[in-house]
């Protein structure tokens, strides 16, 4: 059986409603709201600031920490159990490594730059979504940077390439499904996160990323629209 | 520390505050419910800057042994890393313990939810309902605003739907928890001879006492919690917990 038409009737290279907002935590020096359809995250930056234990800093430059945290009630399943686990460990680790291109730390040597990326609500595509708005709150936090980074997951839902799959296509059980989580640099064309669970052909991954490429485009713009619309 | 205390004090002497308030009046109060569609019962709510999520999910449950015809609730609270920049991530501080427990005592001790209708099968299967409290923004007076949101967001409550031992998340029923009354927690500070509701965040540095008064719509009162540094006569109590049940009554009106 073919995936004749995705379960929500958007196309295949539709992602779902995007809604973005640049400075909505006062305390935060730098912070962001970003929702994909019901995937919502909240931002903040707090830094770059002191660093501490001592043996953490890094005296030819400033570090970033990413931390990634489902609220206990973010998911439409049990609840979540508050303290960090496996997977939200390597998501930070990931979301940190995503971001990092885009920053010059040279200037704040010693210096930590703090994200902390927190979810209400999540439905597939949370670790995209927590990118998206920390690349929105570091520049909101007047970082330099050369570049914002935009992510949505692309993938397969059994013949057919998607972009931004919801959490039923992630459970699709009629064929195989494959979920790449993938972001980039818009205006340099680099990949700085890639990861996929399933199964694709060669020829088919690099179909879909020319897809998600397009789209993470559109994303740019809704981040960059965002965050001039502070200033309004 | 010691000149914005002074400070505080003398403009409270005028009648007034950093930003200019009346002592016992509240930022502006707002009140969001239903915010996020994964948790069974959700709010929000904003007093002035400070920003404050509670979310509730359910469980079934082996029942306590000393209450096996009783469900039960359980509060947590999280001050988010993101909310302030001294908070760090990593469990619970004891300011987060004893917020969560404020925020329980208030609830459970007003006897507005009946234990009993909780349980589904005695000494086997009960509904626990876990109410989880996110800080957004912290810019003072955590205690009411979680309080507030806490209350709104049981009120918002629906059951999912339970077959064959079974929880199906996705499937929302009609059924509500049926709370007998709306408890609500003010918490009223002392700073030199003066007494505030509401205080913001650099009030929140220079407290002398506080005392969070959790009541019923008729002023009974369910809840007490005393803390900060200094102690206090009968008489500031008595004060206190007057100003208490009447800030009650006014929050209380924004709870649907």
């Amino acid at each position: 059986m073919a995936y004749k038409e995705r379960l929500d009737k958007r196309k295949f290279d539709e992602p779902r409603k995007i809604e973005a907002k640049a400075g909505v935590i006062p305390n935060a020096d730098g912070s962001a709201y970003f929702k994909i359809g019901n995937t919502a995250a909240y931002a903040a930056v707090y830094g770059p600031r002191n660093l501490h234990p001592k043996f953490l800093q890094d005296p030819s430059k400033g570090i970033l920490r990413c931390h990634y945290n489902m609220m206990p009630f973010s998911s439409s399943g049990d609840r979540v159990r508050p303290g960090g686990s496996r997977r939200s460990k390597e998501i930070s680790m990931v979301t940190e490594k995503s971001l990092l291109p885009v920053l010059d730390l040279k200037e704040y040597p010693n210096s930590v730059v703090d994200v902390f990326i927190e979810l209400p609500e999540t439905e597939a595509g949370s670790r995209c979504a927590g990118i998206c708005a920390a690349s929105m709150a570091l520049a909101d936090a007047g970082l330099a940077m050369k570049d914002l980074v935009a992510a949505v997951s692309v993938g397969r839902v059994d013949d057919k390439l998607v972009v931004d799959l919801d959490y039923k296509e992630e459970s699709y059980e009629d064929g195989p499904v494959a979920d790449i989580p993938l972001a980039m640099m818009p205006n340099h064309d680099r990949v700085t996160l890639l990861q996929m669970d399933g199964l694709i052909s060669k020829d088919d991954l690099k179909k879909v990323l020319g897809m998600g490429k397009k789209v993470l485009k559109d994303i740019y713009e809704v981040q960059k629209k965002a965050l001039k619309d502070k200033y309004k | 520390m010691n000149e914005l205390r002074e400070h505080v004090i003398k403009l409270f002497e005028a009648d007034t505050r950093l930003d200019g308030r009346k002592l016992t009046d509240y930022r502006p109060v707002k009140l969001e419910v239903g915010i996020t569609s994964t948790a069974e019962g959700s709010s929000r709510v904003k007093i002035g800057q400070t920003d404050v999520m509670v979310g509730i999910k359910v469980e079934v449950m082996q029942p306590y042994p000393d209450t096996p015809g009783e469900g039960s609730i359980m509060v947590g609270a999280e001050l988010l890393p993101l909310s302030n920049p001294d908070f760090e991530p990593g469990p619970p501080s004891i300011q987060a313990v004893e917020l969560a427990r404020i925020v329980d005592r208030g609830i459970r001790e007003s006897k507005c939810l009946d234990f009993k209708k909780l349980c589904i099968k005695e000494g086997e299967k009960i509904w626990m309902i876990i109410i989880d409290i996110c800080t957004i923004n912290d810019a003072g007076n955590l205690p009411d605003a979680s309080a507030l949101a806490a209350i709104a967001a049981l009120k918002n409550m629906k059951f999912p739907e339970y077959k064959d031992d079974k929880i199906d998340y996705k499937k929302k029923t009609n059924k509500g928890l049926d709370l007998k009354d709306t408890p609500l927690s003010v918490t009223v500070i002392k700073i030199g001879d003066k007494f505030i509701v509401d205080p913001d965040y650099d009030e929140g540095k220079v407290v002398d006492a506080r005392l969070t008064v959790a009541s019923l719509s008729d002023g009974t009162l369910c809840a007490l919690q005393k803390g900060g540094d200094y102690p206090l006569s009968a008489d500031d109590v008595s004060k206190m917990v007057d100003i208490g049940i009447e800030k009650g009554k006014e929050l209380r009106k924004l709870v649907k």
